[in-house]
C-alpha cells in the first residue's frame, strides 16, 4: 500500500474514534438548545459569554458546530458503509445466483437489473425514499436497493468464468452438494471485484446520503447528519457561511478518503490501477 | 432481425419493464394520495369518491393494465395535485433541464479533454499533480454545497467587496421575475442566470472527464504511433492533434453520451438550490404533495433519457471512430 492510502486508513480510522469519542466528553448535551439569543451563529473560533469556546462556531439554535459534526459523522458513515456493504451482499447473491443457475433464471435477473440501471440510481433513490417515511433505516434500505446492480455484473462474469474451470468440474466430480460448490470454491474467488466495489461505493453511499438529507428526505433533525446540517445553513449562507461550510468540508475529505482506500484496495487485490471509470 | 430492429425492440421492451417497475414500487408503499389531500374532517364515505375518481379503488390488477396501456399510448394521466395534465407539466419542465443539462454537458467536454490533454503532456509535472488533487476534490464535494459556496462568493462577496457588475451573478431563477426584456436582452438575462447552475454541474462533470482524458492521452503518447511522429519531426502541438487527441475522441464521446443520464438527474440539487423549475423540482415538488401521476411520469422520462443515451453511445461509436464504419 502506498504512503497515502495509509494515511488515508489511518484518518478514517481517527474520524472513527473521535466521532465516538468526543461528543461524549462534551459538557453539555449537544442536542440540547439553551440561551439561543447569547450563543446563535457565534463565528468559529469565538468565545460564548459563559467562556465556552467554539472551534467551528455555532449554528442558529447555539449549537456547537464541531460536536455536532462529530455526531453527524456517526450517522453519515454508519449509512454509508451500511448502505454500501447491504448492496454489496445483494449484488453477490443475484450475481452468484444469475452466474451459477444460466438460461432462464439468469435471463430474468439480469432483465431485473436492467430495469433498475435503466432509471438513475438518484432518481430511484428519490423516489423510494418519497413512497416509505424518511428515516435512518429507509435509507439504509433504500441506498442498499439502488446500489446492488453493479455488483451484481460483476459477480454474475467471475462465476461465470469460474463454472468451468478444473476445480469447480473437480469438486462436481466428487459429487459435492451444488450450493456446496458455489459457496466454497466458486464465490471466494469471485469476490474480489466485489469487495472493490463495495469499499468504493462507501463515499458513494455517504454522497447519496448527505444529498438526501439536505433535500429533507433522508435523516431528520434534529438527529445531525452532514446533509441536514448544510441545510440548516442554507437560508444564512451569506450571513453566517460556516454553518454550511464544516459539514460540507467533511463531505468531501472523507468521500475523497474512502476514495483513495478503494483505489489502494483495488491495486492490491487486483493487481492493477483502476481505471479512471467504471465500466 | 437486422440489428437496428433488434435494438429497438430491446429499448422498448426495457421501457415496458421500467413501467412496470415504477408501478410496482408506487403501489407497494403504504397509504397513497387521498391521505394528503383530503381536509382532516372528511368522512369515510367522501374519502371513498375520492379514491374512486382517481381510480384507487379498483383492483391491483385493473389499475396496472390501464397504467400501462395508457402509458404506452403516450397519455401519462393528470396531476392529483392541480388536475393539470402530466404531459404539459413535462413538456414545461424538461427543456429547462434538457438545456442545461446540455450545455453543462458541452463545457464538460471542452474543458475536461482540454485540462486531461494539457495533464498527460506534462505527466508528473507539479500542475499536472494540482489538477488531479482539484479533480478527485470537486469529484468529492456534493454539487448543492459547491452551489451554496458559489452562491456565497458570487452574490454576497462579490457585492461586499464591490466587484465589477457583470461578476456579481444572480443566484435564482430561471431569468429576473416579471422582466419585460425581449430578444437579445432576455436571452443573455437567462445566460447570466444560468452561469451558476452550469459551472456547478460542468466542474463536477469536467473533473471526472479530466481523469479519463489524461489516463487515455497518456496512454496513447507511448504508443508507436506517436513515437514515429515525433521521430519524423512533427510538432507536440500536431502529435497531440493527428495523434492523441483523434484517438482519443471516440472513447470520450461514448463517455459523454453516458454521463448524459447522470448529469441531467443529477441537476435535482442545482435545480433545487438555484429554484430552477425543470424536472428535478417537479420531482421534488410531486414527492412532497404525494402527486404520483406525475411522480410515474418524471421518472419515466428520466428511463427514457437513459434508454436515449444508451442508443447515442452506440450511434456515437460509429460515428466517430471511422475504423467501426464499414
Amino acid at each position: 500500500m502506498t504512503r497515502g492510502a495509509r494515511l488515508a486508513v489511518w484518518a478514517l480510522a481517527l474520524t472513527v474514534v473521535a466521532s465516538i469519542i468526543v461528543p461524549a466528553l462534551a459538557r453539555r448535551d449537544p442536542l440540547a438548545i439553551e440561551d439561543v439569543i447569547a450563543r446563535r451563529l457565534l463565528p468559529p473560533l469565538a468565545t460564548n459569554p459563559d467562556g465556552g469556546w467554539h472551534l467551528l462556531g455555532t449554528d442558529r439554535f447555539g449549537r456547537d458546530l464541531f460536536i455536532r459534526t462529530l455526531l453527524a459523522a456517526r450517522i453519515s458513515l454508519f449509512v454509508g458503509l451500511a448502505g454500501s456493504v447491504l448492496a454489496g451482499v445483494l449484488g453477490v447473491l443475484i450475481g452468484a445466483v444469475s452466474g451459477w443457475s444460466g438460461r432462464a433464471i439468469d435471463r430474468a435477473l439480469m432483465s431485473l437489473t436492467d430495469t433498475f440501471l435503466a432509471i438513475p440510481r438518484l432518481v430511484l433513490l428519490l423516489l423510494c425514499v418519497a413512497l416509505w417515511s424518511p428515516g435512518l433505516v429507509t435509507v439504509v434500505v433504500v441506498l442498499a436497493a439502488t446500489g446492488w446492480m453493479s455488483v451484481a455484473r460483476l459477480v454474475r462474469s467471475e462465476v461465470q468464468g469460474l463454472r468451468h474451470t478444473a476445480f469447480v468440474e473437480g469438486a462436481r466430480a466428487l459429487g459435492t452438494l451444488e450450493v456446496r460448490t458455489l459457496l466454497r470454491h466458486v464465490l471466494p474467488n469471485a469476490l474480489g471485484p466485489a469487495l472493490v466495489a463495495v469499499t468504493l461505493g462507501v463515499g458513494n453511499a455517504i454522497l447519496l446520503e448527505s444529498g438526501l438529507a439536505f433535500l429533507g428526505l433522508g435523516v431528520q433533525p434534529p438527529t445531525p447528519s452532514w446533509g441536514n446540517m448544510i441545510a440548516g445553513g442554507r437560508d444564512i449562507i451569506v450571513t453566517a457561511p460556516w454553518v454550511a461550510l464544516a459539514p460540507g468540508l467533511a463531505v468531501i475529505a472523507t468521500v475523497l478518503l474512502c476514495t483513495v482506500v478503494g483505489d489502494a484496495f483495488h491495486q492490491r487485490l487486483l493487481g492493477h490501477a483502476r481505471p479512471p471509470v467504471d465500466p | 432481425m437486422t440489428p437496428t430492429l433488434r435494438r429497438a425492440f430491446e429499448s422498448a421492451l426495457l421501457f415496458w419493464l421500467v413501467v412496470t417497475l415504477t408501478f410496482c414500487l408506487v403501489h407497494l408503499a403504504p397509504g397513497d394520495a387521498t391521505d394528503l389531500l383530503v381536509p382532516p374532517g372528511a368522512s369515510a364515505a367522501d374519502i371513498e369518491r375520492l379514491r374512486s375518481s382517481f381510480g384507487l379503488d379498483a383492483p391491483m390488477w385493473q389499475q396496472y393494465v390501464r397504467w400501462t396501456s395508457r402509458v404506452l399510448a403516450g397519455d401519462l394521466g393528470t396531476s392529483f395535485a392541480t388536475g393539470e395534465a402530466v404531459g404539459d407539466v413535462l413538456r414545461r419542465a424538461l427543456p429547462i433541464t434538457l438545456g442545461l443539462g446540455l450545455v453543462s454537458l458541452a463545457l464538460t467536454f471542452l474543458i475536461g479533454t482540454a485540462v486531461g490533454l494539457w495533464q498527460a503532456q506534462h505527466a508528473g509535472s507539479r500542475g499536472d499533480r494540482l489538477a488531479t488533487t482539484i479533480g478527485i476534490t470537486l469529484f468529492a464535494a456534493p454539487s448543492f454545497w459547491l452551489a451554496l459556496a458559489l452562491v456565497a462568493v458570487f452574490t454576497y462577496v462579490a457585492s461586499r467587496s464591490g466587484w465589477p457588475v457583470w461578476l456579481r451573478l444572480p443566484a435564482m431563477g430561471v431569468e429576473t421575475p416579471a422582466s419585460t426584456l425581449n430578444g437579445l436582452a432576455r436571452l443573455s438575462d437567462i445566460a447570466r442566470h444560468a452561469v451558476l447552475p452550469v459551472t456547478v454541474l460542468s466542474l463536477i462533470g469536467a473533473a471526472g472527464l479530466a481523469r479519463y482524458a489524461r489516463a487515455t492521452a497518456l496512454e496513447l503518447l507511448h504508443s508507436d504511433w506517436v513515437r514515429t511522429g515525433r521521430a519524423k519531426g512533427l510538432s507536440s502541438g500536431a502529435v497531440m492533434r493527428r495523434h492523441v487527441l483523434a484517438n482519443a475522441r471516440p472513447p470520450l464521446i461514448v463517455l459523454l453520451a453516458l454521463s448524459l443520464p447522470g448529469t441531467v438527474a443529477g441537476s435535482v440539487f442545482v435545480e433545487s438550490v438555484f429554484a430552477w423549475p425543470g424536472m428535478g423540482r417537479t420531482m421534488l415538488a410531486s414527492i412532497g404533495a404525494r402527486d404520483y401521476p406525475v411522480l410515474m411520469g418524471v421518472t419515466l422520462v428520466y428511463a427514457a433519457i437513459v434508454i436515449v443515451a444508451n442508443w447515442l453511445s452506440d450511434v456515437a461509436t460509429v460515428w466517430a471512430d471511422p475504423r467501426r464504419r464499414s
